[in-house]
């Protein structure tokens, strides 16, 4: 039991030397809440973040056109769970999808997933993403927000070479380490987090077993 | 991208690098932060034995680059995917742009690949019609500006926010603020609309799979993502020395690459891709997915004995951030396509001679590249190879030939040095510095005062500095080299008197000469060999416990460099082990064999500062004892900034890029005054005749000492 609290004390210290912002939660249900919560914080489309107040040229403006409501997505979730999260952020004004992601390409709010597996050594999330809708969400997402599962927290990726070898194996394959979010340095080596990927990362530890 | 026709016109282009005030800033803060953030992002792990992971590793697949291949291209094509295999850079950008017609492709996006600038892909895409928008930050600055990259992980280094601040108002034809956040999410919005109208997306990638034909691609901003998920085809373009037999390999090399490159535990993203993906708009709801893997010489690399191990190189860039020139000059001036150490090595066997030949003249071997490379590649060492190379397909200049006749024979090299001393005595003014240098020796050389020869040499002086050690415990034979025993023969006579009363006879073998260090500098190989092999026999190693040098750089090369010139002559290899085994430098040999105490030493010496030789601290990995040594010394140690970085010297390099030479050694000076010290002392005579002389020049009070002379003069 140590070892695990170690363990989980480690993920944490290295998430967060990443920018992701770390909480644990005792449910998905409370993950749910969470979600909706930091949705209804943030602004509409995050015109500081995104860029929507910059001079844009026509085509990049243009994009402001689609994206009018604030859009949640979460592909990854059973129709039950789906339904659960849209209880949840009832009476809001969110748009919940599970798919069609590429009618959202400008930006959705909200991406959400329960990922696969986490290494306590770099921080990192492991998040298996043969479907494209998973892909997107956590692509085109201001803000990912991601439940680890505490009994798949795992110390570095040497633990997870079988997972990985069956899931490369299991063809097509697409899977994804993410370690905190969206980065740059290119511009006289000052980080700006939030380039082409999320601007955040949050992480729920979920206390699952 | 370095295309200067000649040397001089590089040595014009260095100049400007030289005055460009940004750069230099820019590049001095990187330098710095750098060693710092990498130290962090290692923490406790065993750097060594990491690296050596990956080079045993990155060598097992290269020598089964072919097997790899085979097996990968089954896996993944029975994924879905097509595996090519372009045997050059013009067949690779050509199967692209096939594939990009075959599949009705107008735009495509690409994520970073320094594969695809080795091939230089898009201006070929672009004269086949194509439209191509790089998307990495940093590279899509520089497609916007129509340049090349200055750094392999961070290509726009050498711009400002102002300079990208006007090429994005330029860009959006609106006035951009120079805020570096705002103008990250500018290129966020601007660049979002090109992946959504993509058709294809171009990648590298860092790791191709041979058991599961998986491709494995470490990046930051995201953009890899986009790129591989979004458009309806996909091509990777990558070298063949990517493959790697197993996943474990590729999760070994993903330990060191981030930690090494930008001092990142791991990067944002690492994208494992098998196969043709679920991507909705492409035929079936499939990805077309292609995989072209480039040689352009790579399979016949991984065939040859001493440049196989070039094919480890992971791309972490970390061999420019800490070299000294890269530093100075910046990555368009030190690079073609591959920019640093690697990149002077890469872009003759990739870009052809006539790019390099310039290039690799500019390394001045202090071994900071080889001591931080991910891989463990022998980077210093491939320099000189390519440079004799180089020298051997286009002729020697008559000066490296005539420098490489003169050694090979001792008598005339020896009695060169002898006439030198009566030519020098119109221009000393009677003081231990050449003054008035004669036009054709001066021409840049005035940033330091250099020595003048010695009244009387060493060898001249030793029949009565010999001292006499009845039952002696150790034999020593002193090795000096040719600026202690021409130059600094009072160095010499300081570590005698060191030595003396402690019970070590000493000799001074007459036969020796120059360890060929400056004449392998200079790419003449068989000097190098025969000058080695003369010293071999004239010191007749078997017959001593130490053989002992006061020169960093001879003790290294004598050291490393012996064995490896000798291996191939049966009568002399034996003989070059046994005295490669015996080489020590001074301050080892003082603290830990004849083990000094302070007592030994007056107390109260001066405020004294340290500089680590390159050949010391990294060509033999000695560290504490010169530091320990002056200590116990009775000197008071204060450390200065960067103490184990170049000063600049670098033997013969300092005469031929005396500019670049200059500002490394400014660097080092201010950083020695900021101490306070009145004393500098280090452990090689180049250096002391950098630093001596430089120190000299800018009217600084302090005194540089071979740590040899520190010591003498304050035994009790």
């Amino acid at each position: 039991m140590k070892d695990k609290e170690q363990l989980v004390e480690l993920f944490k210290l290295k998430a967060e030397a990443v920018s992701a912002v770390v909480t644990p939660v005792t449910s998905l249900h409370q993950a749910f809440e969470y979600v909706v919560d930091i949705c209804e914080k943030k602004e509409a489309c995050q015109l500081l973040a995104s860029g929507c107040e910059e001079g844009l040229s026509d085509p990049a403006q243009a994009l402001c056109e689609t994206k009018q409501d604030k859009v949640i997505a979460a592909p990854g979730l059973t129709k039950k769970l789906f339904k659960e999260l849209e209880t949840a952020g009832k009476g809001k004004g969110f748009k919940f999808i599970q798919d069609g992601l590429r009618n959202h390409l400008g930006g959705i709010d909200i991406g959400f997933t329960v990922v696969d597996y986490g290494l306590a050594e770099t921080g990192t999330l492991v998040l298996a993403s043969k479907s494209e809708e998973t892909r997107l969400a956590t692509m085109v997402c201001e803000i990912h927000v991601a439940v680890l599962p505490l009994s798949k927290l795992k110390a570095t990726s040497s633990d997870l070479e079988d997972f990985l070898l069956a899931s490369f194996t299991a063809t097509p394959d697409y899977t994804a380490f993410i370690t905190g979010a969206s980065r740059t340095a290119d511009i006289e080596r000052v980080l700006a987090l939030g380039v082409h990927g999320p601007l955040e990362l949050h992480i729920l530890l979920w206390e699952d077993k | 991208m370095q295309d200067a026709k000649d040397l001089n016109q590089y040595k014009t282009e260095l100049r400007e690098s030289l005055n460009n005030e940004f750069l230099r800033s820019a590049m001095d803060k990187f330098a710095v932060a750098y060693p710092a953030a990498r130290a962090r992002a290692f923490g406790d792990m065993d750097v060594a034995a990491l690296v050596a992971d990956v080079a045993r590793a990155k060598d097992v697949s290269v020598g089964q680059m072919d097997a790899l291949y085979a097996q990968f291209k089954a896996k993944a094509e029975a994924a879905g995917a097509t595996v090519h295999l372009a045997r050059t850079a013009h067949e690779a950008n050509e199967i692209i742009a096939s594939i990009a017609r075959e599949n009705g492709v107008k735009h495509i996006v690409k994520s970073k690949s320094m594969t695809a600038e080795e091939t230089h892909l898009n201006p070929h895409l672009e004269a086949a019609g194509l439209n191509v928008t790089e998307t990495d930050l940093g590279e899509w600055i520089i497609q916007l500006r129509g340049e090349g990259p200055s750094h392999m992980v961070m290509p726009a280094i050498h711009l400002s926010r102002y300079q990208v601040s006007d090429l994005f108002s330029d860009v959006t034809k609106q006035k951009q603020d120079s805020d570096i956040q705002k103008l990250v999410k500018v290129a966020r919005r601007e660049l979002r609309p090109k992946f959504v109208q993509a058709d294809m997306g171009v990648s590298g990638a860092n790791f191709a799979l041979a058991q599961t034909g998986t491709i494995g691609i470490v990046t930051n901003e995201g953009n890899g993502r986009l790129t591989t998920t979004l458009p309806r085809v996909h091509v990777a373009l990558l070298g063949l020395e990517k493959l790697t037999p197993t996943l474990h390999e590729a999760l070994g090399v993903l330990k060191v690459l981030p930690r090494n490159a930008t001092g990142q535990a791991l990067t944002s993203y690492v994208t494992w891709i098998t196969g043709n993906n679920q991507c909705a708009p492409g035929p079936d709801g499939k990805k077309v997915m292609h995989i072209v893997f480039l040689d352009n010489g790579r399979r016949a690399m991984a065939k040859d004995p001493i440049f196989s191990q070039v094919l480890r190189c992971v791309r972490c860039g970390a061999c420019a951030n800490v070299c000294p020139v890269y530093r100075m000059v910046g990555g368009h001036k030190y690079g073609h396509v591959y920019i640093g150490a690697i990149g002077l090595i890469l872009t003759y066997f990739f870009h052809g001679r006539e790019k390099a030949k310039n290039l690799v003249q500019n390394c001045i071997n202090c071994g900071a590249c080889k001591a931080v490379c991910a891989a463990g590649i022998d980077l210093p060492r491939l320099i000189k190879e390519v440079h004799a190379r180089i020298q051997d397909e286009e002729g020697h200049p008559l000066q490296s030939q005539l420098l490489g006749l003169a050694m090979k024979n001792r008598t005339l090299f020896h009695g060169l040095l002898r006439a030198a001393k009566f030519a020098q005595r119109p221009v000393t003014g009677g003081t231990p510095y050449l003054r008035h240098l004669p036009m054709i020796f001066a021409k840049g050389q005035d940033f330091r005062a250099l020595p003048a020869i010695a009244a009387k040499p060493f060898r001249d002086q030793w029949a009565k500095l010999k001292p006499l050690v009845p039952s002696p415990k150790l034999k020593v034979a002193l090795f000096s080299g040719c600026v202690l025993d021409f130059v600094y023969p009072e160095q010499m006579a300081a570590a005698v008197k060191v030595l003396a009363d402690r019970g070590v006879a000493v000799d001074f073998p007459m036969g020796q000469s120059c360890c060929g260090l400056p004449v392998e500098m200079m790419g003449e190989r068989i000097a190098a060999r025969d000058v080695a092999e003369q010293n071999v026999t004239a010191i007749d190693a078997s017959a001593y416990d130490y053989i002992l040098t006061l020169c960093a750089s001879c003790a290294s090369h004598l050291k490393h460099a012996y064995p490896r010139l000798l291996k191939d002559t049966p009568s002399v290899a034996y003989n070059a082990q046994q005295f490669s085994d015996r080489v020590i430098d001074f301050s080892s040999f003082v603290r830990d064999v004849l083990k000094v105490e302070a007592q030994d030493f007056m107390p109260g010496g001066p405020k004294t500062a340290y500089h680590a030789p390159c050949h010391l601290c990294r060509g033999l990995d000695v560290h504490e004892a010169p530091r320990a040594l002056i200590g116990i010394g009775g000197m008071d140690y204060v450390q200065a900034e960067e103490e184990e970085v170049c000063c600049g010297f670098g033997g013969t390099f300092s005469m031929k890029f005396p500019e670049v030479s200059a500002e490394i050694l400014g660097k080092k000076l201010s950083n020695v005054e900021a101490t306070g010290a009145e004393q500098l002392v280090t452990d090689c005579p180049g250096c002391v005749m950098q630093l001596r002389g430089g120190a000299e020049t800018r009217g600084m009070r302090l005194d540089v000492l071979h740590l040899a002379e520190a010591l003498a003069a304050r035994l009790k």
